[in-house]
């Protein structure tokens, strides 16, 4: 009975989506305030219907209700309570009913804080909101209820995906939910502008916070899959340019893009109808990341439907919202009129330089995932791009990208005058030359050619980053936290820089075959296997090994590789033994006995790989503390005031 | 120069830049894609010697050779027509098993495909969609059971 009650909640939550959807749009348009009136209590209604739907999940999946289909494929009595929890968005229709939550989450937190904001407004972004919201939940109780019932009741569930029984993983997809819908705000606002026909400062301040807080989620998120991939999948390394990657790494070049040409148009008001097609853009790329990962149009761990009824539903969908959005950026982007003139070395410039290289990465990131679906679809030879394409033409934009981040950070608006920083930008290049090529060649020894590079761009954008606050707090201002967000991103990009540069250039790795007793050496350290014991958990069984790492002789870590036998699905899974360092991580794999008494091992050094993950922390970090800054908490209407011109000491 | 050659300007240099990054990424493209070959499609056609490829099909029942104590192994490559002899020297993929699908890459040397990856898929359901396709191509005779069906939960 409990989960029909989760089933009409869903249905009821998809009538007042629709309800949103027409009284904010229309409602709008008519300029009628009785049927605006509607739009905040539907909002609110459709959350407390999702939330009670997800309640009614979660409750069958910890009473182990497996007369519940999705229940019984994806939970098990063995399973502990916080994977059984988990295991609500481990699949398809789970998936999507978090989806539909989050939205209602975010539509809710619009709803609250949009109550300043000039009514018709309001209800065309909620209005454009609801849309959204109702294409998901039609698409999820249409062709994946997460209800459906299983008769006769299984005994027992098929149990989680044991990759998926991990803590890290358990908590990725909701955070890269929270980032793909978040941008789904910013659409929203841009959609109601057009709407408006009217954008303004106001507007890029008001879609600012919402923006930025989506893409550090969607940071957080993407990190998050990396370094459960890392110690997960066992075989080392945090990005591979995997599809359902490289759909997540999309929206967030696309979004910080966004965020930075948002920076432009409130400061200065320009970039307004391309900060509109990102604004689509981010959105677009977020809904095709969901679709190409669950439609099984990619088939890997991620996606869990076959079905092609619910591929072409998503992509139904995703043609009439990416359709709908550039046909209506097409009627009235003209009306949008940028005030021109800047220099080529202002702010705006740079902003505009970062947009060109960000787009092109996620361009040159799309050609390369989707090139084998069409070729599929096409019927042409079936073809795969390798990761050597991403490895070479991703750094190729990304370094210059970082030059200019170190160079554009202390550019004015509306003219440059760099002139002026002439000697910041020097001295911080100077000391980053010192500092990176000492690193290089005396530290880590020559490496790959880009090492240098990387190293000394990297050093520099976090000196560049620095002399900002550091002057202003010489100069007892006042140090507001877009600032202090603004830098603490920009030092997370100086530090993924170097942590890339390096993991890219100094890890060593062995495969071998070893017995106990046996040591495996690698650089300085080395790697002395020995023992082997059965080891038994809640839901599994299989071997663990003891591995002591040695550096010149000295034991340093004790690592413990497992490999499990999980029970009820019959799969196997190689846990990865890590000791995390603050400039180095030990890791070994362990994978089958090779005969002999032997057993194939992976041992690895990988120096500063933990900073690729902390320094997508530091952007999240950066981009909370941005979006907690006061001018975002001003209640007032009011227009802005003219921004000073040419002022530097004016925040990004 | 006047305001209006500055446009100019800027617009060729973005012109110029633009052309220079899609060259460059079209040859970046060109040499990184990989084709795929099935057992059946090799003994028509060799790929060009040294090209690295991609190889899908069954590992054949009782085919995997294991040097004992080493990462060395030798198996065969199906599609019910045709065999292909592949090396490898590495560390496995949790799911590689007899009679299942697999995707290697690698090139060919002498007549045997030396892999120099094994795709790893952490499904055991999952079929690569090309192993697939070519199994519906070159269906498996009745005995063998069917490898598993595509596609997950």
């Amino acid at each position: 009975m409990i989960p029909e009650l989760g089933q009409f909640a869903l249905i009821l939550a998809l009538v007042l989506a629709g309800a949103q959807a027409f009284f904010g749009i229309f409602g709008a348009a008519r300029n009628d305030l009785r049927w605006q009136a509607v739009v905040r209590p539907a909002v609110a209604g459709q959350f407390v219907l999702v939330s009670t739907a997800i309640g009614v999940m979660v409750h069958a999946f910890v009473t182990f209700d497996f007369s519940v289909l999705y229940v019984a494929s994806n939970s098990n009595s063995a399973l502990p309570t916080f994977y059984r929890v988990a295991a609500l968005w481990g699949a398809h229709e789970g998936s999507l009913l978090l989806w539909a939550w989050i939205l209602a989450a975010w539509t809710l937190a619009v709803a609250i804080a949009s109550r300043n904001l000039p009514v018709s407004f309001a209800s065309r972004v909620m209005g454009v909101l609801g849309f959204v919201s109702f294409g998901f939940l039609l698409f999820t109780v249409a062709t994946s209820n997460p209800f459906e019932r299983i008769f006769p009741v299984p005994a027992d569930g098929r149990d989680l995906n044991p990759v998926l029984q991990d803590p890290a993983l358990a908590i990725h997809p909701p955070m890269l939910y929270m980032g793909y819908v978040g941008f789904s705000v910013a659409f929203a606002f841009a959609c109601a502008a057009m709407l408006e026909g009217k954008l303004d400062q106001v507007w890029a301040r008001w879609t600012r916070p919402w923006t930025t807080m989506a893409w550090s989620f969607l940071s957080v998120g993407i990190a998050l899959g990396s370094w459960w991939a890392y110690y997960e999948l066992g075989w080392g390394g945090y990005w591979f340019w995997d599809p359902v990657e490289n759909a997540s790494f999309m929206p967030w070049l696309v979004g910080t893009a966004l965020i930075h040409s948002l920076a432009a148009t409130e400061k200065r008001g320009v970039f307004k109808s391309w900060t509109l097609l990102l604004a689509i853009l981010a959105f677009s790329l977020s809904l095709l990341g969901t679709f190409l990962v669950r439609s099984g149009v990619l088939t890997s761990v991620h996606s869990f439907a076959a079905d092609p009824t619910r591929g072409l539903f998503i992509l139904g969908f995703l043609i009439i919202v990416i359709g709908g959005a550039l046909a209506l950026y097409a009627w009235r982007a003209p009306l949008l009129k940028s005030p021109a003139g800047f220099e080529g070395t202002a702010r705006e410039a740079f902003l505009l330089y970062n947009n060109v290289f960000l787009v092109s990465a996620a361009a040159m990131v799309f050609v390369g995932t989707l090139a084998p679906l069409i070729a599929d679809a096409l019927k042409i030879t079936p073809l795969s791009v390798g990761s050597p394409y991403f490895d070479k033409l991703f750094p190729m934009l990304m370094l210059p990208l970082g030059a200019l981040v170190a160079i554009g950070i202390h550019a004015a608006w509306k003219r440059g005058q760099l002139g002026n920083h002439r000697r910041r930008i020097l001295a911080g290049f100077g000391v980053a030359v010192v500092f990176g090529l000492t690193l290089v060649y005396a530290v880590y020894g020559r490496g790959k050619m880009l090492t240098p590079l990387g190293m000394v761009l990297g050093i520099w954008i976090i000196i560049s980053s620095l002399f900002d606050p550091i002057d202003r707090l010489r100069r007892r201002l006042t140090l507001p936290r877009a600032v202090l967000g603004m830098t603490l991103a920009h030092i997370g990009l100086g530090v993924g820089i170097i942590a890339i540069s390096t993991v890219e250039s100094y890890s060593v790795e062995r495969d071998a075959a070893i017995a106990p007793g046996e040591t495996l050496a690698l650089g300085r350290y080395a790697y002395r296997f020995d023992s082997i014991k059965p080891v038994e958990g809640p839901n599994y069984d299989g071997v663990r090994a003891e591995v002591t790492v040695l550096r010149d002789g000295e034991p340093v870590a004790l690592l413990h590789p497992e490999q499990r036998n999980y029970w009820v699905q019959r799969s196997t899974l190689t846990e990865a033994g890590i000791a995390s360092g603050w400039n180095m991580d030990l890791f070994v794999a362990l994978s089958k006995e090779v005969g002999g008494g032997r057993w194939s091992v992976r041992a690895q050094l990988r120096p500063l790989i933990d900073w690729v993950w902390l320094s997508a922390a530091f952007m999240a970090l950066g981009g909370v503390l941005a979006v907690s800054d006061r001018r975002y908490r001003v209640r007032a209407v009011a227009a802005e005031p003219a921004v000073a011109q040419g002022s530097a000491a004016e925040a990004t | 120069m006047t305001p209006r050659q500055q446009r100019m300007a800027t617009v060729a240099g973005i012109l110029v830049g633009v052309s220079a990054a899609a060259w460059l990424g079209f040859q970046a493209f060109k040499a990184n894609v990989m084709l795929y070959y099935d057992p059946s499609d090799l003994a028509v056609k060799m790929p060009p010697p040294g090209e690295r490829f991609r190889l899908g099909g069954m590992v054949e029942k009782g085919s995997v050779e294991k040097t004992s104590g080493t990462l060395d192994i030798q198996f065969l490559v199906t599609d019910f027509k045709h065999t292909v002899p592949v090396k490898y020297s590495g560390i496995l993929p949790d799911l590689f098993r007899e009679g299942q699908g697999v995707v290697a890459h690698g090139r060919m040397k002498s007549g045997t495909f030396v892999a120099d990856e094994i795709l790893a898929k952490h499904d055991e359901k999952y079929m690569p969609p090309q192993v697939a396709e070519s199994l519906k191509k070159n269906p498996p005779p009745p005995n063998i059971s069917a490898p598993y069906e595509s596609g997950g939960t």
